[in-house]
């Protein structure tokens, strides 16, 4: 079977899955009346616009590895039945903002004929991204939620910047390491110049601005994170790394110890059932709620559509349920085993875009697509890390499967670049070994 | 640069292994200690999704029942009293914000469907949503209406039993509340100076003045030294304890009967009485009625009050040398006693000596309407030989036919009580009558005390016609 066979196969599961799901929540909801016309419908659907994709990349990126399209499609297959069932008319616009992901996902193949075209712009991408960043931070459009600085509003349309300024963050520092690589890796250094140290540096006050100016640590981790990974890769200099590394945790300890916002975060993270943090605003009833659901989760879940989510007077008992706490929800639902099978997709997304970059040839292929499947990867681990109490918990979406539109598109870009990269990578490979490529 | 990129999938591969611990640890490994975690609120809520059992009177008019907001599994069940403040202190009331009390409180598991493990294992096995089951109760809303209004919103109690089965048929405590107003208003109630809250019905801590002579001639009629006839002096003065002791309103009896001295309420005789049958049998006969301990009545212990002798908040004993014996056979010393524990002296006096456990619920009915349980009458001690208790009645049909209880007759029916008139802080009385009817076969048996009567009203006058009135609606239904 060729890639894209392969592909078209993993579309099934997730079909079956989508269709599963929607079958499982309407029992739970309405008692099993509606059950054939509207989960067929949906499944159906939902096969036709997967498909769609998957004509598309047949006939635009036919070589492009044959796995992350399916998984992607699983995660928001996933995330679709756990939004319908927190909130109907939520899933709703989930399913079109799905829709323009993919044509977000079209555009971005058409347009990108040639990867390396990014780099031409690699500076253009970087101030565009930095503005991304402080967007949120602007008066008159900024919006501040949970004492964060984390979107941008116009009306009742709002916009999650950090979503993809970490695109084009990545996009920079790849095509930016890329070229001094050769520099960083030979010289000594001391000899190393502040021309070539000077970027770094900005980099790491940038991070360290985004923990006081935006307030999101989150984002820093992922942002800092990415860098550190891009510049492992570039150099294999440990010595360069592990400095940088020590210089962010310093920071992030100075201001954890200095700023209130964040050191109050810290304490609801150390002490979530403490009564004083559980009643303060922005405290840490959102890691206490996200504990005790994963508690009712158990082993096996309550099963779709049955985990508790709201009080008598209509008052929801895990706050953003179908955003940052999504993952609490889905454990509280289909269980440990539910969720572990959710890390295991992931780990499998990302573990197929390193794959990719493996097999990448140039350097900035490379260090784009490993960039974006750490970054990738960071944006998992600081969620799900912040639900499940390993770090604080800071609002960010968990890819593919919470609500929102800006992640979803954003998510969609990072998939088509990283297709993209595959497709490059794997044809000259394929040609090679006469078409038995795995 | 590929070698370095496999490392960093390794350690990609290794933090998403720690996110995977993580969530093990809370979903499983901690999961039990989170459920017992105060804050949260989860195992209440769920409490919710299931409907209450209905609390039903005698006559299968709903006490509680539920209401629901949302639908399927949004759905979430609350508690409606129908007939408002009627029940308020029999019924109490449940709800996740403020907790339970009353019956709501002490038959949760029941009302719940969380009795028997077993039961609700098996439901949820078969997939079905699990229900509370219903209980009945003996509680007659016309009586109870009627001893609410012949309170007439003065502060006080009337409780009334069924003296063959021990039923509870009337549990009124004024000042009483809304339970429908409980989640909206807990806080105001709880802060009012009359305590609306407070059931003065089990928890109302009263001296009980003369009805406790009552206790006194069972103790003395069964331990044999005395008989209705034995002629004691009654004279004003006389010195119990080394104090003297005055009757009301100083009057003087020569040597008289026992039945007259009980008939005229006549301190000095029963003071005398005490006195000679000592502490020992006194707290013997006491404990017999239930004294000295909680009552084993269905309701939750903490809204009960156990009845004795009591000095700086602690039950005395037989042996304790406060007890002043001759002031405390007259109902007065260190004695504190529920309206609920002098209902049980007129009940056991009414059943022939023998005192029936008092109890509100009489049957459990499952979601199914089938019945699950029958809650039947039994014994809860022989206090005095049917020859003492056929004496003592006849003894207490005499206060009422033309004692110091003439106000609680009624037409064609035959009554038997007892008054007492107890000084109470501030120069107010309270105001006590207990009583049953008919006399040659009693069918209702009932305890009234009235606060703040003034100095100058007695039990014959406050209280007495408040049980006549409660007694005459029983009687019909009891039939």
């Amino acid at each position: 079977m060729g890639a894209r066979g392969r592909e078209l196969f993993g579309l099934l599961p997730v079909t079956l899955m989508i269709t599963a799901g929607f079958t499982a929540v309407l029992i739970s909801q309405t008692s099993g009346s509606q059950i054939n016309k509207v989960t067929l419908t949906y499944g159906g659907i939902f096969l036709g616009a997967c498909l769609i994709g998957h004509i598309f990349i047949r006939a635009r990126l036919p070589h492009a590895d044959p796995y992350l399209y399916p998984l992607a499609a699983l995660m928001t297959a996933f995330g679709l039945v756990e939004i319908y069932r927190i909130d109907q008319s939520l899933a709703w616009k989930q399913a079109v903002i799905f829709g323009i992901g993919l044509g977000f996902f079209c555009v971005t193949i058409m347009l990108l004929r040639d990867i390396r075209v990014l780099e031409r712009y690699r500076y253009t991408i970087a101030i565009i991204g930095i503005l991304l960043l402080l967007a949120p931070r602007l008066p008159g459009i900024g919006k501040q939620v949970n004492g964060a600085y984390l979107s941008v509003g116009v009306g009742s349309f709002q916009f999650q910047t950090a979503e993809f300024a970490k695109i084009a963050i990545v996009i920079f520092l790849a095509s930016y390491l890329n070229d001094v690589r050769d520099v960083l890796v030979r010289g000594r250094l001391p000899r190393i110049s502040m021309k070539h140290l000077g970027p770094m540096l900005v980099i790491w006050g940038a991070a360290m601005l985004m923990l006081v100016v935006i307030r999101d640590l989150g984002s820093s981790i992922m942002f800092f994170g990415a860098f550190l990974a891009l510049l492992y890769i570039a150099t294999n200099r440990l010595s360069l790394v592990l400095p940088a590394l020590a210089a962010f945790l310093g920071g992030a300890w100075f201001f954890a110890n200095s700023t209130p916002h964040v050191q109050d975060r810290v304490d609801s993270w150390l002490h979530p059932f403490s009564q004083k943090l559980y009643d303060m605003p922005g405290g840490s009833y959102q890691l206490a709620q996200s504990l005790f659901s994963q508690a009712d989760g158990g082993l096996f879940g309550r099963g779709f559509g049955e985990a508790m989510l709201t009080q008598t007077n209509g008052q929801p008992i895990v706050p953003a349920a179908h955003t940052d706490l999504i993952y609490a929800v889905i454990v509280n639902e289909v269980g440990l085993f539910g969720g572990i099978g959710l890390l295991i997709t992931y780990l499998l997304f990302v573990s197929r875009g390193f794959k990719t970059a493996t097999l990448a040839s140039d350097g900035f292929s490379k260090l784009l697509a490993a960039g974006l499947s750490a970054v990738f990867a960071l944006q998992v681990f600081v969620i799900v890390g912040g639900v499940t109490k390993v770090i604080p918990l800071t609002g960010v979406t968990l890819p593919f499967v919470s609500y929102g539109g800006s992640s979803v598109v954003a998510n969609f870009v990072l998939l088509a670049l990283l297709l993209i990269v595959s497709d490059r990578a794997r044809r000259g490979r394929y040609a090679e070994s006469g078409g038995l490529m795995r | 640069m590929n070698r370095q990129i496999a490392r960093l999938s390794l350690i990609a591969t290794l933090l998403i292994l720690v996110l995977a611990v993580f969530t093990a640890r809370w979903s499983v490994i901690d999961a039990t200690a989170l459920k017992n975690e105060p804050l949260n609120r989860r195992p209440l809520l769920e409490q919710q999704q299931i409907p209450r059992g209905l609390i039903l009177a005698r006559d299968n008019s709903k006490i509680a029942e539920n209401r629901h907001v949302g639908t399927h599994q949004n759905k979430r069940y609350y508690r409606v009293y129908p007939q408002n403040n009627v029940f308020s202190h029999a019924a109490g009331y449940a709800f996740v914000s403020r907790g339970s009390s009353g019956l709501e409180q002490s038959q949760n598991d029941v009302l719940s469907g969380t009795a028997g493990d077993l039961g609700s294992f098996f439901d949820e096995i078969a997939g079905g949503p699990s229900q509370g089951d219903d209980i009945k109760t003996a509680l007659d809303p016309e009586a109870q209406k009627t001893a609410i209004s012949a309170l007439a919103g003065r502060q006080g109690a009337i409780v009334a039993m069924d003296p063959r089965s021990g039923a509870v048929q009337v549990m009124a405590s004024q000042p009483d509340y809304n339970p429908n107003d409980i989640p909206a208003k807990f806080a105001e109630l709880n802060r009012q100076s009359n305590s609306p809250l407070f059931n003065r019905a089990t928890q109302g801590q009263y001296p009980p003045g003369s009805t406790f002579k009552v206790v006194t001639a069972a103790a003395g009629l069964d331990s044999g030294k005395y008989t209705p006839d034995s002629q004691i002096s009654g004279k004003n003065n006389k010195v119990i304890s080394g104090v003297p002791l005055q009757n009301f309103g100083g009057e003087n009896f020569a040597s008289i009967s026992l039945t007259d001295a009980l008939t005229h309420s006549v301190n000095t005789v029963f003071g005398e009485m005490g006195e000679k049958l000592g502490k020992k049998t006194m707290f013997d006969y006491m404990t017999r009625f239930g004294f000295n301990a909680k009552p084993p009545l269905d309701y939750p212990r903490s809204q009960m009050f156990a009845s004795g002798e009591y000095k700086n908040g602690k039950l005395l004993d037989a042996n304790s040398p406060s007890v002043d014996v001759g002031r405390m056979a007259i109902g007065q010393d260190k004695l504190q006693v529920t309206p609920l524990q002098m209902a049980m002296v007129a009940s056991a006096v009414a059943n022939g000596g023998k005192l029936m456990r008092p109890h509100m619920v009489e049957k459990v009915v499952g979601p199914d309407g089938r019945t699950k349980d029958t809650i039947g009458s039994d014994e809860q001690s022989r206090v005095m030989s049917e020859k003492s208790a056929s004496e003592l009645n006849q003894m207490m049909r005499h206060v009422v036919e033309s004692g110091t209880g003439t106000a609680a007759q009624l037409q064609g029916i035959q009554v038997a009580g007892k008054t007492g008139t107890a000084e109470a802080p501030g120069g107010f009385n309270d105001a006590w009558f207990i009583a049953f009817a008919p006399a040659d076969n009693p069918k209702v048996a009932v305890a009234v005390v009235v606060e703040h009567a003034q100095q100058s009203q007695t039990g014959g006058e406050v209280a007495a016609p408040l049980a006549a009135q409660v007694m005459r609606v029983l009687l019909r239904r009891n039939g």
